[in-house]
């Protein structure tokens, strides 16, 4: 009985597992086929990965991609931050005002998002383009940031703070060499976070960019109307690779090292 | 002497290759209070989770009331458990979690009604019925997983460090309740702790465990007394434990000295361990004849009913004295201990025995 | 941490989000509300009513509820597997089973794309098995496959996180009691995990109902769903009052459907916890 209920679990697993997985595992075997044909192998190849480095489109809409998401972390980072420890000192109706209205990126339809901010820049007259973009993303990522953020916040005592003082720190020193050590898991978490999330979006950038700029998925989505390139499955098995590598990096990195240590 | 209502056949039990249980073989009354005592590790949790049905044991047998249940599911067991932390159903009221095993056995509500109010009252929260469980205090939240536990009629209750959580006078109080449950409802409790008071305080049978092997089993009484061996002296209350020489039967020598003894049967010049309980130490002037070890009194701390002392005789060794009357430090006190009050034990011979204890 | 003055540190973030939540969002109300002359009008909502508004939202709803459930069904056992097997947060297995949520949600359709197309991988196997070419692409089902795909690991962090936090004794307790495990089931873990559970069909729900992407790339235009009918609005038609109408009704079911959601649960923000 217990077998049987072992074997079950463990094919169950290896079915979601499958499941999840073939269709990239799929993708990054195309991208060494030697051959436009989805069906035949017909041998391996470095050919799209050489094709797609060459590619104008595809380096700008990746470069575009990691600098918007790097800078719209670090701001809505910092922004976000700043802001949790401010909101932390409301009076908790102005607090759950300001909570209810950062929450309401994380709550609503994407699409509503991205249409309300395309339609409002455009109302006021701003180009739409690359700082579109990235004001878009700083406003999606800041609710992550700053829910990461609050609870160390909430934790991170005053007595610390202010023993700080005591000892002849000012507030700057205070804030830089207390309370910010203490609220750096919830910091580098909210990093973290807003960095995937920016990878990741495509519905807000879609209506926040302007023609002639592109981010990965914004190229995907356009390329896939004219026809999927082989360079495209190169594109993505580069992707994966980074996405996994930095995330058992940051994932797991950090036991290895302890271990490691004792 | 009463019937078994459990027997407990040679029970091993390993995790990840490291031995939890070894060989464990226990017979428990019908009708008995038993406690499994030991430090954390010692096994006793696991033996309990064994003869509740959530462990399997890798080899060995558990009989109730002579049947075979080693491989009974728990939920076909005649016999129910308190959990450590209450396990209590967070999303249900009290009585719907007092009722839920007489509902999984389609009771009559009727039935399930006096069901309820009879634990109720039986646990002292009449009145309790609708009540939330977050409303409730650590000692309530008790009370109800022992009510939830005994509307099912087990003839054998299960009680896992029940009151670990709670505080020390809350404990003291839920102990008298226990007893009076127990005599209530006249059916066998287990019961585990690592607290030893609580152990010699509750039940009629004590086992001590420790490495997962039992290392004495008896009466409060005898385990206190007579512990076997050094374990069990040391872990059932305060004592010194003094490396000593079996001269010959009723003579041991301790330091030097030679104390009289009411043991025998250890053999000639035989090395034993030697238990005498700190308020079995008497301390009498230097020059008093009845002194057998000389030494200075070193340390003292008052603990309201009696004081704790320490006294160093030359050889370095820390008496640890428990007594009423007040001897400053830096006095130099003669010791004297009453020939019954020695407790001879057999010293392990090797590390392993060590573990072993004098198990049989 | 608790001063007057260091509550002015939030001004800037506050700033931001009028200008970037609030006023784009009274924008799109306006828009809503209003006629190309700008004048006050409930026609833009009432175009919902027309049968080519109406249709896609009824597919959207249908859609997204059905990708919900078998998301549900799919990630539940999973969950509980899991937890049986006492796989703990930072283990490898767990972040194998949500490292997709982070990888490109495009490029992970893209790659349903290739298996499912007329010449792609799964017919490029049914040839050569000498089985006859399936019509797969373009059809309600790979629209569904698609949703599924991108949405589980979004279904089973919650459940895990949720399933993960009950007691073990909790669950012992029950059996104690003579509970079978259909009853261990119905009658505590799922009563028990029904924030994470909110969590997971929110997670899921939203982003199917509002989708466009999924249907172009799977369903061809031929699968036409409501986000696919407010994005034509913006990017091809240029009708912004229209569109604006239509996103506030989408709006507003996305709103109900999460307060009917979050009426099974009383106790909020059980489940939800960080990410990874």
């Amino acid at each position: 009985m217990e077998k049987l209920k072992d074997t079950l679990s463990q094919c169950y697993l290896a079915f979601i597992v499958l499941f999840m997985y073939a269709p990239i595992v799929t993708l990054v075997a195309l991208s060494f086929n030697n051959g436009r044909s989805r069906a035949q192998w017909s041998g391996f190849t470095f050919d799209w990965y050489a094709e797609m480095w060459a590619d104008q489109a595809i380096m700008a809409a990746l470069r575009n991609t990691i600098i918007i998401a790097f800078v719209s972390a670090f701001i809505a980072t910092v922004l976000g931050t700043i802001a949790a420890i401010g909101i932390n000192n409301m009076r908790s109706v102005s607090r759950n005002t300001v909570m209810s209205i950062t929450n309401i990126p994380m709550l609503n339809a994407d699409i509503v998002t991205g249409i309300s901010m395309m339609l409002c820049f455009i109302a006021f007259g701003v180009s739409l383009g690359f700082h579109t973009i990235l004001i878009a993303h700083i406003t999606f990522n800041l609710p992550y940031v700053i829910l990461s953020v609050m609870p160390k916040v909430r934790q991170a005592s005053k007595d610390t703070y202010e023993a700080a003082l005591d000892l002849g720190a000012t507030p700057v020193q205070a804030f830089f060499k207390v309370v910010l050590p203490e609220l750096m898991p919830g910091v580098t978490s909210g990093f973290m976070l807003a960095f995937t999330m920016s990878l990741d979006d495509f519905i807000i950038t879609h209506f926040t960019r302007g023609a002639g700029i592109d981010t990965i998925s914004t190229l995907v989505y356009s390329q896939v109307r004219k026809g999927i390139k082989p360079t495209m499955y190169a594109l993505s098995t580069v992707i994966f690779l980074t996405v996994f590598v930095v995330l058992m990096i940051g994932n797991f990195a950090p036991e290895w090292l302890k271990k490691r240590r004792k | 002497m009463s019937r078994n209502l459990l027997e407990l056949q040679n029970i091993t039990k390993s995790y990840d290759g490291q031995l939890i249980l070894d060989d464990l073989t226990l017979d428990i009354h019908e009708n008995s209070f038993v406690t499994f005592l030991g430090p954390s590790g010692c096994g006793k949790t696991t033996t309990l989770r064994i003869i509740g049905g959530f462990e399997k044991p890798d080899k060995g047998r558990v009989l109730f009331d002579g049947k075979d249940i080693t491989n009974l599911p728990a939920n076909k067991r005649q016999l129910n458990t308190v959990f450590q932390k209450y396990a209590l159903f967070p999303h249900m009221s009290i009585e719907e979690n007092i009722a839920f095993g007489l509902r999984i056995k389609n009771k009559s509500e009727s039935y399930i009604k006096d069901k309820i109010k009879y634990a109720l009252k039986l646990v002292n929260l009449d009145g309790f019925e609708k009540r939330s469980i977050d409303s409730l205090s650590g000692g309530q939240q008790q009370r109800i997983a022992i009510a939830r536990a005994i509307v099912n009629e087990p003839r054998l209750l299960l009680l896992d460090e029940p009151l670990g959580a709670l505080d020390l006078k809350l404990r003291q109080e839920m102990q008298y309740e226990l007893i009076r449950l127990k005599n209530e409802l006249g059916i066998t409790f287990i019961y585990v702790t690592h607290d030893q008071e609580e152990a010699l305080t509750m039940s009629d049978y004590v086992v001590v465990m420790n490495q997962g092997y039992i290392q004495q089993a008896g009466s409060p009484e005898q385990i206190y007394n007579e512990p076997e061996n050094a374990f069990v002296a040391d872990f059932i209350g305060d004592s010194n434990i003094v490396p000593g020489v079996m001269l010959r039967d009723y003579l041991v020598r301790i330091f030097g000295a030679e104390f009289k003894c009411i043991d025998a049967g250890f053999g000639v010049n035989k090395p034993v361990d030697v238990v005498i309980r700190p308020e079995d130490v008497e301390i009498v002037d230097d020059d008093d004849p009845r002194a057998i070890l000389h030494g200075e009194m070193t340390h003292i701390i008052f603990k309201g009913e009696i004081y704790e002392m320490e006294c160093t005789t030359p050889d370095g060794f820390e008496w640890l004295i428990h007594s009423t009357e007040l001897h400053e430090p830096g006095k130099k006190v003669g010791l004297y201990v009453k020939p019954s009050n020695i407790q001879i034990m057999n010293k392990p011979e090797s590390e392993d025995e060590e573990a072993l204890g004098v198990e049989e | 941490m608790k001063n007057k003055s260091s509550r002015y540190l939030a001004s800037p973030y506050i700033i931001w989000i009028v200008g970037f939540i609030v006023i784009p969002l009274l924008t799109i109300v306006y828009y809503g509300f209003t006629d190309r002359s700008g004048a006050f009008t409930l026609s833009n909502l009432a175009e919902i009513l027309v049968w080519e508004n109406y249709r896609p939202l009824y597919r959207s709803l249908i859609l997204s509820a059905a990708s919900t459930l078998i998301c549900f069904l799919l990630a539940y056992p999973l969950a509980m597997i899991l937890r049986w097997y006492k796989i703990g947060r930072g283990s490898i297995i767990v972040f194998i089973f949500i490292l997709p949520m982070w990888m490109n949600s495009l490029l992970r359709i893209l790659a349903w794309q290739t298996l499912l197309e007329r010449k792609g991988v799964i017919n490029g196997i049914l040839t050569a098995m000498h089985l006859p070419e399936q019509h797969l692409i373009n059809t309600t089902a790979a629209v569904l496959i698609g949703m599924v795909y991108d949405f589980l690991p979004f279904m089973i962090l919650p459940l895990y996180n949720a399933l993960m936090k009950i007691d073990d004794n909790t669950i012992n307790a029950a059996y104690d009691l003579g509970a079978s495990f259909w009853q261990v089931l119905t009658k505590i873990m799922l009563p028990l995990t029904v924030p994470g559970i909110v969590s997971g069909v929110t997670m899921v729900f939203v982003p199917a109902l509002t989708t466009f992407a999924i249907s172009n790339m799977l369903g061809g235009g031929k699968i036409y769903l409501i986000g696919n009918v407010i994005e034509q609005e913006f990017m091809q038609d240029s009708d912004w009052n229209q569109g604006s109408g239509l996103s506030l009704v989408l709006m507003m079911f996305v709103i109900v459907s999460m307060l009917i959601v979050n009426h099974f649960d009383d106790k909020k923000d059980m489940g939800r916890g960080g990410v990874i």
